[in-house]
């Protein structure tokens, strides 16, 4: 991304980025720093274990994992940037895989190749389409009926959960043609589908935002929306667009998810709204709007990743990666206030 | 209106106000049920819904504080069940019987110390309070069942099921029901009472609103804001702590994966009370009622017939509509003014 959209002008990070030595240069910026505990990461667990992690079927196991939370912490990031928060992501991603998971449903796992092609791109027109409602019903109760976003999408996020329990009586779906698993277990060639899905949508965010005025309009919202407002920005269209977006990524991560587990559930990925709101404060996005880069982003990820593989080799129960989840965002917090505090004096 | 006649009872009431329209909702709502269900006009459905509310009651008037102050918080249920069910273990261990409020009391501590936990990184930190909550919520449950246990305690200690045994009003109908409320329902009361008495009348409760309203202009004017913040989260805790304990023994069980996940609906209680997220208004009447209308919706649309798998639609549908229609009013008033 280019330097004038990076964050609001000239920071003191500017300034020794123009002055230092590389390394240095390097660690003062967050996401260099990031990049750097990301490798470290990496390398301390393949001093660790080198058989284990650093082996192809570690690597590629964890290429399928990490897309789908991945996704949604994309979806929970554009939420942010415009000073808002998605609470309502793991419950727009249930919804539209169950609604798209009844169309595959109905083909049936024995069908013809002719109509499972079909029931697969009915299954995607849905998912999509329920993401972008759920995300236009986000929209206008933020954006018009100015409910606070950390309630409005409590709200919905509800409601979307609880259509999902209400349409299958809180069963999974299941019973899909054979062909929908490329979407989460395939590859093309040696790279997963998932992680190309994830690539094609994190390069298309970061365009957004670094190369368009909606980009623009989506910082100076998250900025100072009375600013923005004032400049001549249509908040309203800005905070429509956001959450369709976001919906819909996050319907995309549903069929991600769906095609993994071969099933829909109301209840799957529930620990993923707090680790992707982890991801996105680790990532560098500021939780009060405004700043936030795709590229830290997708560093956080890895870094999570990396770990969630090492704490599965060492065999840690859910319960405590719940407690180390909830750790590392206090503690990633505290250090961000600490680097505020450095860079005002 | 000084020197007018007396207007009629129907003028006086305020329809713009959140009670209010609460309390139609909650009438047309029983009105509706009851002529599905007459069996729901009775004694027995009125002092369940009491005794359902007790738990939902005491969350609530915390969560109101925290609202008030400007605040939220999410982390209460994981509170609650960490400190009843380490209280419990803790005497289950002891061994040496324990009179019940003594369990109370340490139930009570060791959920203020939680809450001082929030508080270290909100009031201390100055980091966003739903971020924060969301990791304590997961670190203390994450810590509850990795390292206090994971296993049901069915057999509490002897003071906690004496205090379940204690019973303020009980009855039979002409029909046979029988009818109780146990005397956890003084609690509520206690709690209600003193958090009132705190809000009205002390210079920290009005400090609270302060805050909520302007954390700027309340540290221009010289109020202690990061220490008002630390009390407000401390006493969410030491309610948390109550709740938990009180529920604990009104369930005759020690259950570590209970309470978490019922932080939605209290918070939906709440801010249909007509408490406003961004701080600096609530009021206790509102929240209780709000504790009345969940509980009812809870409670009677099984009786409606509805499945209770629609539950949670109708709580987040209830959260949009009943704060959406005022945040829309007050939106227009805006634009209207100026």
């Amino acid at each position: 991304m280019n330097e004038p959209l990076d964050g609001a002008g000239p920071t003191p990070d500017a300034t020794l980025r123009r002055t230092a030595s590389p390394t240095f240069r390097l660690l003062a910026s967050p996401i260099g720093r990031l990049a750097v505990i990301t490798v470290l990461i990496f390398v301390a667990l393949a001093l660790l274990a080198p058989s284990r992690f650093v082996s192809v079927g570690n690597l590629t196991s964890m290429a399928f994992q990490f897309p789908e939370f991945a996704l949604l912490s994309l979806a929970m990031m554009l939420a942010m940037l415009t000073g808002g928060i998605d609470l309502s992501v793991v419950g727009i991603a249930n919804l539209s895989a169950i609604l798209a998971g009844l169309a595959l449903h109905a083909a049936g796992p024995e069908a013809s190749a002719g109509t499972a092609t079909l029931a697969i791109g009915a299954a995607i027109v849905v998912s999509l389409a329920v993401g972008a409602v759920c995300g236009v019903i986000n929209g206008l109760t933020i954006g018009r009926f100015a409910l606070p976003p950390i309630l409005a999408t409590l709200g919905s996020g509800l409601i979307y959960t609880g259509l999902g329990v209400a349409i299958t009586g809180g069963s999974a779906v299941l019973g899909f043609p054979a062909a929908f698993a490329i979407i989460g277990n395939g590859s093309l060639g040696i790279v997963p589908v998932p992680l190309i899905l994830f690539a094609v949508a994190a390069v298309g965010v970061a365009f957004l935002l670094g190369r368009t005025a909606y980009g623009i309009r989506i910082e100076l919202l998250g900025t100072n929306p009375l600013a923005s407002r004032f400049a001549g920005i249509d908040d309203f269209m800005v905070t429509v667009k956001t959450y369709v977006l976001s919906g819909m990524l996050a319907a995309l991560a549903g069929l991600v998810v769906m095609s993994r587990a071969n099933s829909a559930k109301a209840d799957y990925g529930s620990s993923y709204m707090l680790l992707s709101i982890l991801i996105c404060v680790l990532g560098g996005i500021n939780p009060n709007g405004g700043f936030g880069k795709v590229s830290g982003l997708v560093l956080a990820v890895l870094s999570l990743q990396f770990l969630s593989s090492g704490l599965n080799m060492l065999q840690v129960s859910n319960f405590a990666r719940e407690f180390i989840w909830g750790g590392l965002l206090l503690i990633v917090m505290v250090v961000n206030t600490f680097e505020l505090v450095r860079h005002r004096r | 209106m000084p020197g007018t006649s007396r207007p009629s009872l129907l003028a006086r009431i305020d329809f713009g106000r959140n009670e209010t329209l609460l309390v139609l909702v909650i009438l047309a709502f029983s009105a509706v049920t009851a002529l599905v269900a007459p069996s729901f006009l009775s004694l027995p459905t009125l002092f369940d819904l009491l005794r359902n509310s007790i738990v939902m009651g005491i969350f609530a008037i915390g969560v109101l504080l925290v609202l008030i102050s400007g605040g939220i918080d999410v982390s209460f249920t994981g509170i609650a069940v960490f400190s009843l069910y380490t209280t419990t273990l803790i005497l289950t261990r002891l061994g040496v019987p324990v009179p019940w409020w003594a369990a109370f009391l340490l139930s009570i501590a060791i959920g203020t110390a939680l809450g001082l936990v929030n508080a270290l990184f909100i009031a201390g930190f100055g980091l966003p309070t739903l971020i924060v909550t969301l990791g304590t919520l997961s670190v203390i449950r994450g810590v509850l069942l990795t390292f206090v246990g994971s296993t049901l305690i069915s057999n509490l200690p002897v003071g906690l099921k004496e205090f379940a045994r204690l019973v303020m009003i009980r009855g039979t109908t002409a029909e046979g029901y029988f009818f109780s409320l146990p005397w956890a329902f003084a609690a509520l009361v206690g709690v209600v009472a003193v958090t009132w008495v705190l809000l009205q009348y002390t210079t920290l409760g009005r400090s609270i609103f302060a805050i909520g309203g302007s954390p700027e202009s309340a540290r221009r004017i010289g109020i202690p804001v990061r220490a008002v913040q630390t009390f407000v989260y401390a006493y969410v805790g030491a309610l948390a702590g109550l709740a938990g304990i009180i529920h604990a023994s009104l369930a005759r069980v020690a259950n570590p994966f209970d309470l978490v996940g019922l932080e939605m609906s209290v918070i939906a209680a709440v801010v249909l009370g007509g408490a406003r997220l961004a701080g600096g208004y609530g009021t206790i009447t509102g929240t209780l009622l709000g504790v009345v209308l969940i509980v009812l919706v809870n409670t009677s649309l099984i009786l409606l017939g509805i499945p209770s798998t629609w539950q949670m639609v109708v709580i987040g549908a209830l959260i949009l509509v009943g704060t959406g229609v005022p945040a829309w009013q007050a939106r227009r008033t805006a634009l209207r003014a100026g």
